[in-house]
């Protein structure tokens, strides 16, 4: 195949940056999208052009390192990272947009690469259930529920990834802090703190410049681990419950 | 250390060109008086303790955040040490513990299927073909229990029954359920976990996280009796280019494995040996290079521009039956279409006792036989077919496709993702690839490294696994070094008083001029060859003759032609950019290089242990029937390689014999 690209190149933080044109050719259907790009970078590294930064690590859609507005959605096409996107979803002659997460949280490093540290402090604020080392009970003497676990292991898959912030209009980080709140929330382990962890979180987010929820639900669409937007309503609702508990 | 005896050779090393010998070397810290079952009991009462007011006094700097880096240094944390934590990704939870798939390893006997810490740690030595040390092995069954208990109290949702109680399956290698499992992916729940432990402490101001920052040097000092010492590392932040010091009272590396010297692994694209190596060079031996794991069931290559491997969890070897065609005519049919008779269980045809679920160096050789004796399936690369099948469909028709989607859903969708093939449908097809280093930084039974000051964790030592790894039994490993053994034997080495230095030390002076250096060097080579081109040679290299069969003809070639390239490497390199700025190729150079002389040494040990024994297999070393033959006469002992030099200076090989009292040794058979 041969395609077009079209990306977003800025050098540094404070640099402004600019949508840059390339042609590659020699694509194949069985790259993946990240495989495509590092064609892409083994040619300009031939001609003596800086590469394209971008970020990736583990390749196979779980370390939520990878990123990418493709087209002007998170992540492209498939409802998946963009590791595991593969160019069988794009046609020969195409013409393909790239850009980094947009979101003013997610400043730009270079190029394609955003520094996703608010993510970080988000989880320091109470994204955690407070157990030394060393001092937990037996494992089988607290039950839970199979329904209870499941659905807690399913807010537990998000990757931290920051699809749900760059798809959001409002720039919201909702659908991650959403994931968490009712990860923990569905555990009896998370019973304890459950007031203060979901009022510090939510403080926190709002401190890191994150915007409001207003329904949208382009978060859930974009995410690649699907992540529903009923968690967003969990956050509303314990949040509500904190504060009629006097927090 | 003392002196002990040593495993008497009675041939020639096959490298015996390629090294020097060195002086015997033993594990003084476990406890030699007290039974194996007893001896971590005995070193936790002896060890020494910090008074909590002198914790907060104390510095320690862990490299790496995956399960034995984060957990380490949460523990740490809560303990009251001052902890600064550094990782290459943009966030501590990104480390590529997370991608591990099918589960860990406790000895909880919860099934009532008769396992205990004993048959775990009696499984662990054997499945390691008795190359890992016993009371290593012993403490690692032993504290597996409490793995658990923690990660649940943590919140980790592991897979649970409908009584609410927690589930288990059965991995490879073993005969019992003890394998606690959350879904395909139990690395990121217990990494999350880990995660969130240590995000805990940097509220609480314990830890200090370093993301995008990669280690390049270690600081050591060493003291009148020639006693090297580690005081600190050198870092470059990957953003703004610039290199920092970062003095500590202990070093603790935690940075996992190298499977990506072979270019081609399912390593995350970072993976590297670099921090490892840095301390290798600065005195650290390396024990056991050549120990790698092939794992058996990864999506085959499907072209040249493939940039990684995708491992299958070895979970679905419990249900996927492994075959190919008997006839090699069949080998390019839709598999529906071949009959029962005419397909090959041949892991079930070889190993009746434990069918699929043998050790995965063992499913892993078998699957290479069957394609080098053209029988494998899928597309040709390179003139051959490179994949068995791995078939679901028995199992489907007998709990239905509902109950294998909720067991195996998110692997099934990452295989149809990767492939377009739906293996619902069709089976999947595997091939062996590069998942797991056994060998790694030579430690004794407190982690500490032959460089006082410097422990080592996780995948990065090479102390417990021997010379293969059991399926969920690295995520045991990295989380037990962390939660339950660092804390014990790091305090032990802080409680008593070490010399401090400052950043004008000689030794810090030092350390940053070569990291300067070698920085400069790369930027002004101005070469015509990318780093990427370079690290695919090496990696086919390693493939093709340090891979799943090794031979002394092949390794011999292979360190001529690693040197070549390597020569060729520093003269010929091309990265573009300035130090200055964000510049990953710079970053891969400095990986690369480091790779190539990691290779060279694992192909060294390969070359000198002329036996078979786990994932090494020499082809000279076999039996009448094919099976890999351990010879304990000339090799019950652990390499540990000390650096030479720069080029032209042999590595010094130390070994250390290794006895066994708890279980009597004996070749392994899965037959």
């Amino acid at each position: 195949m041969k395609i077009t690209l079209n990306i977003w190149r800025q050098p540094n933080p404070t640099s402004n940056g600019a949508m840059q044109k390339y042609d590659l050719d020699g694509v194949s259907e069985d790259m993946s999208f990240l495989e495509m790009l590092d064609l892409l970078n083994e040619n300009l590294n031939e001609q003596g052009e800086d590469p394209v930064a971008f970020d990736s690590d583990c390749r196979e859609g779980i370390c939520g390192t990878c990123s990418l507005m493709i087209n002007g959605v998170a992540h492209g096409p498939e409802v998946t990272t963009t590791c595991q996107l593969h160019m069988r979803s794009f046609k020969d002659g195409d013409t393909i947009t790239v850009e980094p997460w947009r979101a003013d949280p997610f400043p730009v490093l270079k190029d394609l690469i955003v520094d996703r540290s608010a993510f970080d402090r988000i989880i320091q604020s109470g994204g955690y259930i407070s157990v030394n080392t060393g001092s937990a009970p037996e494992a089988n003497n607290l039950p839970v529920e199979k329904a209870k676990a499941d659905r807690a292991f399913d807010m537990a898959t998000c990757i931290g990834c920051g699809a749900c912030v760059a798809a959001c209009p409002n720039g919201s980080a909702s659908l991650f802090l959403g994931a968490k709140i009712t990860h923990l929330g569905e555990l009896p382990q998370g019973q304890p703190e459950r007031d203060i962890r979901v009022v510090d979180m939510v403080a926190q987010h709002d401190h890191e410049g994150f915007g409001g929820c207003t329904n949208i639900g382009e978060c859930s669409a974009a995410c690649p681990k699907e992540i529903p937007l009923d968690v967003i309503s969990q956050l509303n609702k314990d949040l509500r419950t904190a504060m009629m508990h006097g927090h | 250390m003392t002196d002990t005896q040593q495993a008497a050779p009675t041939t020639v090393s096959d490298a015996a060109d390629f090294f020097t010998l060195g002086a015997p070397i033993a594990d003084t810290k476990a406890p030699a008086d007290a039974s194996v079952p007893t001896r971590w009991e005995e070193r936790k009462a002896h060890a020494k303790l910090v008074n909590p007011a002198n914790r907060r006094k104390i510095k320690v700097i862990i490299v790496g955040t995956g399960l034995a880096g984060a957990a380490a240094g949460a523990t740490l944390g809560e303990a009251g040490y001052q902890v600064e934590s550094f990782c290459y990704q943009d966030s501590p939870r990104r480390a590529h513990s997370i991608a591990a798939q099918g589960g860990i390893n406790a000895a909880k006997n919860y099934r009532n299927d008769g396992d205990s810490v004993y048959r775990l740690f009696y499984d662990t030595v054997k499945g390691g073909d008795f190359r890992s040390r016993e009371s290593n092995s012993y403490r690692l069954a032993e504290v597996s229990a409490s793995i658990i208990d923690q990660c649940v109290a943590q919140g980790v949702p592991f897979a649970r029954e409908y009584g609410g109680l927690l589930d288990n399956r059965s991995f490879g290698g073993v005969q019992v359920s003890r394998t606690f499992y959350a879904r395909g992916q139990t690395g990121q729940q217990l990494l999350i976990g880990a995660y969130q432990a240590l995000e805990r402490q940097v509220a609480a101001g314990t830890v200090t996280t370093h993301t995008r920052h990669e280690m390049l040097e270690l600081i050591t000092t060493e003291d009148a009796d020639g006693v090297t010492s580690a005081k600190g590392i050198i870092v470059r932040d990957m953003v703004t280019g610039e290199i920092e010091t970062h003095l500590g009272d202990a070093v603790v590396l935690a940075t996992g494995g190298y499977g990506n010297v072979y270019f081609l692994s399912t390593n995350a694209m970072g993976s590297n040996v670099t921090a490892a190596w840095r301390a290798h060079r600065k005195g650290a031996y390396m024990g056991n290079p050549c120990y790698t794991q092939i794992h058996p069931t990864c999506i085959p290559v499907s072209g040249e521009n493939q940039s990684k491997l995708t491992l299958m969890s070895e979970s679905l070897r419990n249900d996927g039956r492994i075959w190919v065609p008997k006839k090699k005519e069949d080998c390019a049919k839709d598999p529906r279409e071949i009959p029962e008779e005419d397909r090959d269980y041949y892991l079930e045809r070889i190993y009746p006792a434990f069918g699929n679920l043998v050790p995965r160096d063992i499913a892993s050789r078998q699957a290479k036989y069957m394609c080098d004796d053209g029988r494998g399936v899928g597309p040709e690369v390179d003139g051959v077919r490179r994949g068995v099948y791995l078939d679901f469909a028995d199992i489907i028709a007998r709990v239905g496709r509902d109950a294998v989607e909720a067991k195996y859903g998110n692997l099934f969708d990452m295989y149809a993702q990767i492939t377009a093939e739906n293996p619902y449908e069709v089976p999947m097809r595997v091939y062996p690839a590069v998942h797991y280093v056994m060998g790694g930084l030579w430690v004794d039974y407190d982690l500490e490294s032959n460089v006082k000051g410097l422990f080592v964790a996780g995948e990065a030592n090479f102390s417990d696994q021997g010379a293969n790894r059991l399926g969920a039994s690295a995520l045991m490993q990295g989380l037990a070094d962390g939660y339950f053994v660092l804390p014990y034997t790091i305090a032990n080495y802080l409680a008593d008083s070490h010399e401090r230095i400052d950043e004008s030390h000689p030794a810090v002076v030092e350390a940053k001029k070569s990291v300067e250096e070698r920085i400069n060097h790369f930027l002004t080579t101005n070469g015509t060859r990318s780093v990427d081109s370079y690290h695919k040679a090496l990696g086919h290299l390693m493939w093709e003759y340090c891979g799943m069969e090794r031979t002394k003809e092949g390794l011999t070639l292979a360190i001529e032609k690693i040197r070549e390239l390597k020569a060729d490497f520093w003269k010929n390199v091309k990265v573009l950019g300035t130090n200055e700025s964000l510049n990953q190729s710079l970053e891969r150079a400095g990986r690369v290089a480091d790779f190539f002389e990691l290779g060279e040494l694992m192909c060294i040990d390969a070359l000198n242990r002329r036996e078979s024994c786990g994932g090494h297999f020499r082809a000279e070393s076999q039996t009448p029937d094919g099976e890999a033959e351990r010879i304990d006469s000339e090799f019950a002992y652990v390499a540990a390689w000390e650096w030479g030099g720069e080029d032209g200076h042999s590595p010094v090989l130390h070994q250390e014999a290794l006895s066994y009292e708890a279980i009597e040794m004996k070749a392994r058979s899965y037959k």
